[in-house]
């Protein structure tokens, strides 16, 4: 009753964030600071992880494929598409859930206790309009660039590897991540990227929005919007995968 | 003026507001009084329509609320203007932008135009300029209390909602506050809701004051009949204080 109930209740916030800004210039406004603050000041985070996980996977390719009968390429080829596949848009946003959604149900939750939207409703501003949409269209925006970035990133990490160690050497792993490349792993990665932006922003400005009480209840809406959104991200995951690589 | 008649309300079943009628005049400070649960808040967000009634009507100079679609209460709502509690300023804005917002979402002058009435509205509730760059945060619950009402009355509205405009602010400051209140109403023709606690407040502007009993109007009168009053539940809740209980007696 209460999943019905809370898709409900998502489904008119939608509705009512989903609509033409009252205001385009207001619109644009925000839109550049929510590009900022949710796309760029995503990007160390990003780098880090995305650095790290490329060379961890290269390492333990590495040791785990030590089979004579495989080419010494394979490395770099599995770190590739691992990263394609998976890491660079899936891992990526799950972790992205943790920063960004927390921030969104945080942010437009103590906006709701502290009486903000009211104020804007009262003003008749359409206060999911205004608070939510500029979100999703900025994170939805910046998601490819980011797991395009990871994918580099994770790639560069994986080389570094060969730059910095024996375990690899650099013309193998760099043979590896050109064979049989399939652009089209690149192209599926950024859809999922794309619907996993969307769940991110709208699911967590959702608990937000219907965040009642104190401070309290701003960190249960923040941690809720965190959960459900990963959640949702494996789940659409996998239809997305079905749909597209079945 | 605002005219509510025969409004109902109830949550699960649980009988809020009821049969309510009153008219809160133009130009006047008008005060809805009550112990807390008594149904003054659940009032004030019907008449605001953040909470739809059950039953009834509720008349902005005769456009009955409840009638409303959405789009019509939001080009409603653009004549109204409101103090919340905690001010509700916007924090990622500053005291000046945070006047101008309502200016810049529903007015069609220019920046320089909204820049010289937003001052103006801060420099009517007295506000240093100092102030004016500041973020809410940085600035004292008093002060923040003008640039709400400086940001309320920016788009020149014809209605006015305080939601305990004091509270949390010392006596003093309190009184300023009504003052500012009761200025703003007189000087601009607006209908002001007050909902409050304050018993100070209530016997410094209460032009026209409604007394809300267990959900049910008990009392409505102003600030100089109310000493001579004979309801009980109205002389227990005003007249609490021993210092109030004197002030009655000097009255009578």
């Amino acid at each position: 009753m209460s999943l019905l109930n809370d898709t409900g209740m998502y489904i008119l916030l939608m509705k009512r964030v989903l609509v033409l800004p009252d205001r385009w210039k207001m619109f644009f406004r925000q839109f550049p600071k929510e590009l900022e603050k949710l796309g760029l000041q995503s990007l160390p985070i990003v780098i880090i992880i995305s650095l790290f996980i490329g060379a961890i996977m290269t390492i333990q390719t590495k040791l785990n494929t030590s089979n004579p009968l495989l080419p010494t390429y394979s490395t770099g080829l599995v770190t590739r598409d691992t990263l394609l596949l998976e890491f660079s848009s899936t891992i990526m946003c799950l972790i992205l859930a943790g920063k960004v959604g927390s921030n969104i149900a945080s942010e437009i939750g103590t906006m709701r206790i502290t009486e903000q939207i009211d104020a804007l409703e009262i003003m008749g501003v359409n206060s999911a309009n205004y608070l939510i949409l500029p979100k999703v269209i900025a994170f939805v925006v910046m998601m490819p660039f980011l797991v395009i970035f990871s994918m580099a990133v994770g790639l560069l990490g994986g080389y570094c590897v060969g730059v910095f160690t024996s375990i690899i050497t650099t013309a193998d792993y760099l043979t590896g991540i050109q064979y049989a490349f399939i652009p089209y792993y690149v192209f599926y990665s950024v859809v999922k990227s794309l619907v996993f932006a969307f769940i991110i922003s709208s699911v967590s400005a959702a608990y937000g929005y219907y965040a009642r009480g104190g401070a309290l209840d701003v960190g249960k809406a923040s941690t809720n919007a965190v959960v459900n959104s990963s959640i949702l991200i494996l789940f659409f995951n996998l239809l997305i995968t079905n749909l597209m690589l079945n | 003026m605002i005219e509510v008649k025969n409004v109902d309300k109830s949550f699960d079943g649980n009988h809020v507001l009821k049969n309510i009628s009153a008219i809160f005049e133009t130009g006047k400070t008008n005060m809805i009084i009550g112990q807390s649960g008594s149904g003054k808040t659940v009032l004030m967000k019907s008449i605001i329509g953040l909470h739809r009634i059950d039953q009834g009507r509720i008349e902005y100079d005769g456009r009955n609320l409840p009638d409303m679609r959405m789009r019509e209460i939001r080009i409603l709502r653009r004549e109204v203007g409101m103090l919340f509690q905690g001010s509700a300023l916007f924090d990622s804005l500053s005291v000046l932008e945070n006047v101008m917002y309502p200016l810049e979402m529903f007015s069609p002058v220019s920046k320089e135009e909204m820049t010289e009435r937003a001052i103006f509205c801060l420099k009517h509730v007295n506000l240093e300029e100092k102030a004016f760059h500041l973020a809410p945060s940085e600035i004292s619950g008093g002060m923040q209390k003008r640039v709400a009402i400086a940001r309320a009355i920016a788009l020149q509205p014809k209605y006015l909602f305080c939601d305990e405009p004091n509270s949390g602010l010392d006596p003093k400051t309190s009184l300023i506050i009504d003052k500012l209140i009761h200025e703003i109403t007189h000087e601009f023709k607006i209908t002001t809701i007050i909902n409050s606690h304050d018993m100070n407040s209530v016997m410094e502007i209460g032009e026209n004051i409604i007394f809300i009993e267990k959900g049910e109007k008990a009392w409505q009168g102003n600030n100089k009949d109310i000493f001579h009053v004979d309801n009980e539940a109205l002389n227990s809740f005003v007249f609490a204080s021993e210092l109030f209980k004197q002030v009655k007696k000097a009255n009578q």
